[in-house]
C-alpha cells in the first residue's frame, strides 16, 4: 500500500467560542486508496480529537457524510484521494447553517420533507382481510429512481436556487413528493399539489440541474421537478379555464388531506 | 401558501422555448446569409410577401415571434433574479409588457400585408 | 447545550462563480438577451415587410454592416446552445416508458435532434437556399 501525505483545509466552527468560521490546515499521511472521511478519522484519531462531522456508514448509503470538497458537493466517503491534488479544501455543506465545524443544521430539510407528506395516501382504503396493494413490475418502475434518495441534502448544497430563497421546498423534498405521485397504490397527488405547486414547490426551481449532476444516488431529482412543472401547469388549466374542473379538486384535496403526522 | 398562477407565464415559456430551439437557429442563418449579402432567393419581396400575406404564413410567422418573445422575455425576468435584482415584479411588468407590445406590433404589421 | 449555528450567506450576485456548471447555466439562460433581441429585429422586419418592397430592400441591404454580423454570429451561438440544452432537457421532462423500462434518454433528446435537422433542411429549402 502506498502513502501520500495529504493537507486538508477544514472549515472551523466553534459557536461557544468563536463569532466567525476560520479555516484550519492539517498534514495527514494517508493511504493512495483512501476517502477524505479516512483522512478526517485519521485527523480525528491523531492530530486533533476537537474536529467535529458526521458519518455513520463509510459506504454512501447512510447519507450523512456530505460535505464540499474543493466547493463541490460530496458525500466525504465517496471522496478518493486519488482524484485529488494539492489541497483539499473541505467544508460543511453550502446553504445550511453550520452548528460545529463540518456538521450543519439539517432542521429546515427536516421540516419540508414532512411537509411534502412522503407516504402513500392510499387510492381506496381497503381492510387487511382483503389483502396486500399489488403492484407490477412496470408500475415499481415507475417511481423506482425518485425512491433512492439517502437524504444525504447534497442537492440542496448544490442547488443556487435553494441558496438565494430558502423558503423554496427544494429538490430532494420536492422530488420524494414525486415518488409518491407516480406510485400506483397511491391517490395524493392533489393533496401534495398544496406544497408542490406553490412558489415555494417547484415554481422557484429554474431547472440548473445541479442537483442531478451531485446526486451520490442517481436520484435525478431536476427531472422529477420538471415533470411536477408539466402536471402542475395542467392542473391549472384544468381548474381555470375548463368548467367545472376546480370542483373536482376541492373535494379530493379535502379527502386526502387527511393527515397522520 | 397559496398555489401559484405561474402556469400562466410558464406554459408559454415553455412552448416558446420549444419554438425557438426548433426554428430560429435556422431563421438567424437565414438573415446572416442576407447579412453576408447573399440573400436567399425567399428573402426576396415578392416571396416574403407572398408568405406573409397568406393565413398560414401570418399564423406561423406571428406564432413564432410571439411565443419566442414571450420565452425570451420570461427567461430574461429569471436571469435578472439570479444576478441578484430582486425587484422581480417590477422587472416581470417590463419584460412581459414589452413581449406583448411586440406581439401586438407583429400583429398589426401582419394584417397590413 | 444552546445553539448558535452560523449562517454563511449564498453571494447574491457572484454566486456562479462558485462551480463551472452554474457558469454554464447563466450562459444558458443568457442566450435569452441575444434572442430576444434577435425578437425585436424580426418584428422590425415584419414593420418594413408591411411598407412595402423599398423599404423591404432597404431593411436587408440594412443587414449587411459590421455591426449586424457580429449581432448575427452572437445571435447564432446563443440560439444553437439553447437548441441543444433544450433538447437535452426534453429526455429529463418527459421520459417514456414501454412495458416496464424507460427508453433511454439519448434516443429522446435525438430523436428531437433529428427532427430539428429535418425541419431546417426543409425551411432552408423552401426559402429557396437550394
Ligand atoms: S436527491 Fe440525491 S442529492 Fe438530494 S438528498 Fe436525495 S440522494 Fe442526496
Ligand atoms: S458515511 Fe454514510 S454516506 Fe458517507
Amino acid at each position: 500500500m502506498k502513502e501520500r501525505t495529504i493537507q486538508l483545509e477544514v472549515l472551523r466552527y466553534n459557536p461557544d467560542t468563536d463569532t466567525e468560521a476560520r479555516f484550519q490546515r492539517y498534514e495527514v499521511v494517508c493511504q493512495e486508496e483512501w476517502v477524505v472521511l479516512d483522512a478526517l478519522n485519521k485527523i480525528k484519531a491523531d492530530i486533533d480529537p476537537t474536529l467535529n462531522y458526521r458519518w455513520s456508514c463509510h459506504m454512501a448509503v447512510c447519507g450523512s457524510c456530505g460535505m464540499m470538497i474543493n466547493g463541490e458537493p460530496k458525500l466525504s466517503c465517496h471522496a478518493f484521494l486519488r482524484d485529488y491534488e494539492g489541497v483539499i479544501r473541505v467544508e460543511p455543506l453550502a446553504h445550511f447553517p453550520v452548528e460545529r465545524d463540518l456538521v450543519t443544521a439539517p432542521d429546515d430539510f427536516m421540516e419540508k420533507l414532512k411537509r411534502v407528506k412522503p407516504y402513500v395516501i392510499p387510492k381506496e382504503k381497503k381492510p387487511i382481510s382483503e389483502g396486500e396493494y399489488k403492484q407490477t413490475p412496470a408500475q415499481l418502475m415507475k417511481f423506482r429512481q425518485y425512491s433512492m434518495c439517502i437524504n444525504c441534502m447534497l442537492c440542496y448544497a448544490a442547488c443556487p436556487e435553494y441558496g438565494l430563497d430558502p423558503e423554496f421546498v427544494g429538490p430532494a423534498a420536492l422530488t420524494l413528493a414525486h415518488r409518491y405521485n407516480q406510485d400506483s397504490r397511491d391517490g395524493g397527488r392533489l393533496a401534495r399539489q398544496e406544497v408542490v405547486a406553490t412558489h415555494e414547490g417547484v415554481w422557484t426551481c429554474t431547472f440548473v440541474g445541479a442537483c442531478s449532476e451531485v446526486c451520490p444516488a442517481h436520484v435525478d431529482p431536476a427531472s422529477a421537478l420538471q415533470q411536477m412543472k408539466i402536471t402542475s401547469s395542467i392542473d391549472w388549466i384544468v381548474e381555470h379555464l375548463i368548467p367545472g374542473g376546480k370542483s373536482a379538486r376541492d373535494t379530493v384535496s379535502r379527502e386526502d388531506a387527511g393527515d397522520i403526522s | 401558501m397559496a398555489k401559484s398562477h405561474k402556469p400562466v407565464v410558464w406554459f408559454p415559456f415553455a412552448a416558446g422555448g420549444t419554438v425557438i430551439a426548433f426554428f430560429l437557429p435556422v431563421i438567424v442563418v437565414l438573415t446572416f446569409m442576407a447579412a453576408l449579402g447573399h440573400v436567399p432567393a425567399g428573402l426576396g419581396y415578392e416571396r416574403m410577401h407572398a408568405f406573409a400575406g397568406s393565413g398560414l404564413g401570418k399564423l406561423i410567422i406571428f406564432g413564432v415571434v410571439a411565443l419566442s418573445l414571450w420565452s425570451s422575455a420570461h427567461r430574461l425576468r429569471c436571469t435578472c433574479y439570479d444576478f441578484g435584482l430582486r425587484a422581480d415584479t417590477l422587472v416581470a411588468t417590463v419584460l412581459y409588457i414589452g413581449a406583448i407590445a411586440g406581439s401586438i406590433l407583429s400583429a398589426v404589421y401582419l394584417m397590413k400585408i | 447545550m444552546s445553539r448558535k449555528p452560523l449562517v454563511r450567506e449564498c453571494p447574491p450576485t457572484t454566486w456562479y462563480f462558485r462551480q463551472p456548471r452554474y457558469l454554464r447555466y447563466m450562459s444558458r439562460e443568457i442566450t435569452s438577451v441575444f434572442v430576444g433581441a434577435y425578437c425585436v429585429l424580426l418584428v422590425v422586419g415584419l414593420q418594413r415587410l408591411a411598407a412595402g418592397p423599398a423599404a423591404w430592400e432597404a431593411f436587408l441591404l440594412g443587414l449587411r454592416s459590421a455591426d449586424s454580423i457580429v449581432f448575427h454570429l452572437l445571435a447564432l451561438a446563443a440560439t444553437f446552445y439553447h437548441a441543444a440544452t433544450w433538447f437535452n432537457a426534453t429526455q429529463k421532462a418527459m421520459p417514456i416508458q414501454v412495458g416496464e423500462d424507460f427508453v433511454p434518454g439519448n434516443i429522446i433528446s435525438g430523436a428531437h435532434y433529428v427532427a430539428w435537422a429535418v425541419l431546417s433542411v426543409v425551411v432552408l429549402f423552401l426559402a429557396g437556399v437550394f
